[in-house]
Formats: structure tokens, sequence, C-alpha cells
């Protein structure tokens, strides 16, 4: 049993790092063509990301709305966690119903529905549709994790600096806040990391106006193979390993994905 | 008290106006629109128009819907086996190694559809591809081109799935209580009729709930069946995507929109009062 263990283990690692490593491997490659194993070594296909204005200009565009979108969705989910975890109220549990279900749809319908918004008021094309848009559909990620971080407030702290005299604001910042934060700070991760990877959204609220990252990369594999595409994927997957790092760092990652420890 | 009612729906007042303006407005629009008729002057005007129904129910877009669930279901169970000893196993390791694990499977969750495609555009390519490896192996003679393909795409969109799926089951390995699996083994019982007697029948409600979840994220799949198959592997959310920006026909995205929300609405409610049924 052991060694069947070990070998399904082994397989399955080699099943999810291979493409992975494919992809890294070719990142590296020196030559302008697609070749696995790579041709020579270099790292030229990362400097182009950085030195070619139509991949930065696109890599800023989607870091700009992945952090504006991450602090909006925050913004929102902020309130309406802390009602439903202070007062219970019927209204706050049903805006947070309201605010997990877009994410649990297939995306293509928000993006269709955003879409349809947009155009109606007269909105069509505008680069702040997708912040909105990508505040919105992922509202359930930091609902989820700051309901989760105030759970874990002892409610009887709060009470005890309530009779000793604290206003409702120095008890929010004494104490909820600080217990609460790292996992309203993953709740922002979560959105940054899944807003700079989003694609059908993005299209559909300002494809024509804003190239984001992956818009362009989806564009790109239209005309052909590009090798900056492989540098970007091997940067995407570092920026996603170091958000997660951090939130590991700061808050409980297992916790955070439901387990008990 | 009253007061602190009041500072409540004050505190609320911004997160509901952006929750009614941005879910609940848009997705009343895609109900009406899907009942827009279509007018050569302005695009669309609303209507009671069931045309675009009508036009769904003709075998082209039936046999989409059915190739969409066909696929989704297979992606599914493959994903569902390949993973869930996976999951069973993460539960076990040490908090460090499960945290590393976690990391990287979270980094590969949320990388961008398009660039898990790009990679199996390069994996099922001919001249880098795994089909050389096929050839090495002996098993072919010369290399090949696996895009575009069905299999392209179920290989494409069980990888991209995988760590939803580990991830969905992973809760509940670490609710289950192992002692359960020791006492089955101090009996008698082997690791493997432990595993099949002990450990499957008590996540049985995560194997569902899971499963589920998968179905639906595989179903608003966009990028995968674009890259990896042909026209005739498109699912239905490609095709809505295909209808609203590239053919600018609003109404009839937002019918097959209804068309996909009451399907994975259909699954989800389905299953769950299934499951609910059960318990009681």
């Amino acid at each position: 049993m052991t060694f069947l263990r070990r070998i399904y283990l082994a397989l399955f690692a080699v099943y999810l790092l291979g493409p992975i490593f494919v992809i890294a491997a070719v990142s590296f490659n020196a030559k302008k063509f697609l070749a696995f194993p790579p041709r020579g070594f270099s790292f030229r296909w990362y400097v182009e990301i950085f030195a070619a204005e139509e991949w930065l200009t696109s890599l800023t565009a989607s870091l700009t709305i992945a952090l504006s979108s991450a602090t909006l969705s925050v913004v929102i989910a902020l309130p309406i966690a802390y009602v439903v975890w202070s007062r219970n109220l019927r209204y706050a549990k049903a805006l947070l119903s309201l605010g997990i279900a877009p994410f649990i749809l297939p995306p293509v319908i928000m993006a269709l529905a955003f879409l349809l918004m947009f155009s109606s008021i007269g909105m069509y094309g505008w680069a702040i549709n997708v912040v909105i848009a990508h505040a919105v559909f992922l509202l359930a990620l930091p609902l989820v994790t700051i309901s989760l971080g105030l759970e874990s407030v002892d409610k009887e702290l709060v009470e005890a600096s309530r009779t000793m005299g604290a206003t409702g604001w120095t008890v929010f910042k004494t104490v909820i806040f600080p217990i609460a934060a790292p996992f309203a700070f993953a709740g922002f991760a979560f959105c940054f990391v899944i807003s700079l990877n989003e694609y059908i959204i993005a299209l559909m609220t300002v494809g024509f106006t804003v190239e984001t990252l992956p818009i362009k990369i989806f564009n790109a594999l239209r005309y052909g193979y590009s090798p900056v595409i492989a540098s970007i994927a091997v940067m995407f997957l570092v920026i996603n390993v170091i958000v997660f790092s951090l939130i590991a760092k700061f808050s409980n990652l297992p916790r955070i994905l439901g387990a008990q420890e | 008290m009253s007061e602190k009612g009041i500072a409540n729906k004050l505190l609320l007042l911004p997160s509901s106006l952006v929750i009614g303006a941005f879910v609940i407005v848009p997705c009343a629009l895609v109900l009406l629109a899907s009942l827009a008729s279509i007018s050569d002057s302005e695009g669309w005007v609303f209507a009671l128009d069931l045309s675009n129904f009508a036009r769904f129910f003709s075998w082209f877009y039936i046999e989409r819907a059915l190739f969409s669930i066909g696929l989704c279901m297979m992606v599914v169970v493959i994903s569902l086996l390949l993973a869930y000893p996976f999951a069973y196993f993460l539960s076990g390791f040490s908090a460090k190694v499960k945290n590393i694990w976690l990391i990287y499977i979270l980094a590969q969750l949320t990388l961008s559809e398009v660039l898990i495609a790009f990679s199996w555009q390069i994996l099922l390519s001919r001249k880098s591809g795994l089909s050389n490896i096929l050839v090495s192996l002996g098993l072919f003679d010369k290399p090949f081109a696996m895009t575009p393909s069905a299999t392209g795409v179920l290989l494409g969109l069980v990888y991209l799935v995988i760590p939803f799926m580990i991830l969905l089951l992973y809760p509940a390995f670490s609710r289950m209580d192992k002692s359960l699996v020791e006492a089955a083994r101090t009996l008698g019982a082997s690791p493997l009729r432990s595993f099949f007697t002990v450990v499957v029948p008590t996540t049985k409600s995560a194997i569902i709930s899971s499963s589920v979840t998968v179905f639906v994220l595989t179903l608003g799949a966009v990028i995968v069946p674009q890259v990896l198959g042909a026209p005739k592997h498109w699912t239905l959310s490609v095709l809505i995507m295909d209808q609203a920006v590239f053919n600018s026909n609003v109404p009839f995205a937002s019918a097959l929109a209804v068309v996909l929300l009451l399907l994975s609405g259909g699954v989800i409610g389905t299953i769950f009062f299934l499951g609910k049924g059960k318990t009681a």
C-alpha cells in the first residue's frame, strides 16, 4: 500500500507540475520558435515583457484593475459581513447571499449581464467598468473570508470592552479589526489574483478599449505562437505563489479553505 | 436600539446600492433581453418575443447543450477519480508540506484559463508535444498533432478543474475522524478495503457537492474549448460569448444564458434536494 501510494503521489505530482515545467522550459528558449526540449538558454522573453510596450501596457492595465477591484470588493464586503456577524439581520444575510451568487454562476452569464448593464446606461467600454464588474463578481471571496475572520472574534471580549466604556468605533479598532484583518487581507489577495487572471468578464466589459493581459494573450494565441506568453505564464504563476504564501504566512490557509485543524 | 438600527442601515446602504445596481439590475436585464426582438434599425428592442428561445430548440443548439453536459460530466468523473486519493493523502501530510501543496494548488487554480489552454496547446502539438514521447516509446511511427479534438478539450478541462476538485474535497478529509480508519485496520480490514468501506462512505456528501461545483465550473469554461477544440467542440458558454461579442446578437446570447442558468441552477438544485432527502 505504501508503495502504491508513493507511485500514485509521484505520478500525480508529475501530472500537476509537468505542463508548468514544459512552459517554464519553453520560456527560457533562446530561439523564437517553439521548441521543447529548449534550444539554448536566455532571459530574453522575460526582458521582452517589460521592453515591448504592448506587453507592458497590458501588464500595467491588469495590475491597476486587479488592485482597484480587490480594494473595492473588500470595501463593499466589509459592512455586510460585519452586520451579519454583529446583528445577524435578515436583510444583511440576504445581501450576503446576493453577494455570493455571481461567483457561483458560470462567469459568462455575469459577463453578459455587465455588458448589457453598461451599454444600456451609455458606459460601454469605459475602463472603470471592469473594476466594478470584477469587484462585484469576486465579492464572494472577501465576504466569505471576512465572515470567517469575524467568527473567530470572541464576542465576550467585545462585551467586556463595551462594559468598560469603549465606544463602537474603539471596539472595532482595537478588538475586532486586529483579529479580522488577516482574513480581510486574504479576501483582498484572492480577489487580486483572480482579477489579474480573469478573461471573459474583462473581454465583455472593456475588451475593445482596454487590453488586459489575459485578453492580450488570447489575441496573441490566435495569431500564432509567441514565446513571451510562456514567460508571462511563469511570471503569473510566481505572482500567484507569492500572494498565497503571504496569505499562508499572515492567516490560516487551511482554515480559509474550510478545513478543521 | 433604534439608533443602532439606523446606523446599521446606513452602514449597509453603499453595499446595498452596489449589489442592487450591479447584481440585480444586470441579471434582470439579461432576462428582459432574452425576450427582446431583433430590429434592423436599432439592433434590438424590448418585447415579449419567444423567438430567441425557439431558436435554441433547434437540433443544432440542443446538440450543443447535450454535448456540453456530457463533456462536463466526463470531466467531473475523471477529475474526481484523479483528485480524490490526493485530497485524502493531502489531509494526512505534515502542516508544512500541506501548506506548500496548498499554496501551489491555489497558484495553479488561479492561473488564467488562457495560460492553461496555452500550455496544453504546446503539450498536444506535433512538434514538441506528448506524441513525441509516444513515438520514443515505440507506440507510434511519427509525432502527430492532438488538437483540435474532443480529447484535447477533455484533457485541458480536467487539468483546469483538478485543483478545484482537490480543494473542495480536502475539508471533508480534514474533518474526517481518522480513528475510524485505524479501527477498521485493527479489526483486520486491508488498507484498500478500509478505504472503500470507511473513507469513501464518510465523504459521500463532499463527493456530491464537489462534483456539482466542478460541473458548473466546467460548464463556464470559455477558452479551453476554443483553443483546444474545433467549433464542433464548443460548449454553451463559448456560444454565448460568440453570439454576444462577435455576432452582436445580444437577445439570443441572453436566451442561451438563461438556458445555461436554468441548467446549472437545475443541476445544483436537484443534487442538493436529493442529498437533503436522503439525510432527512
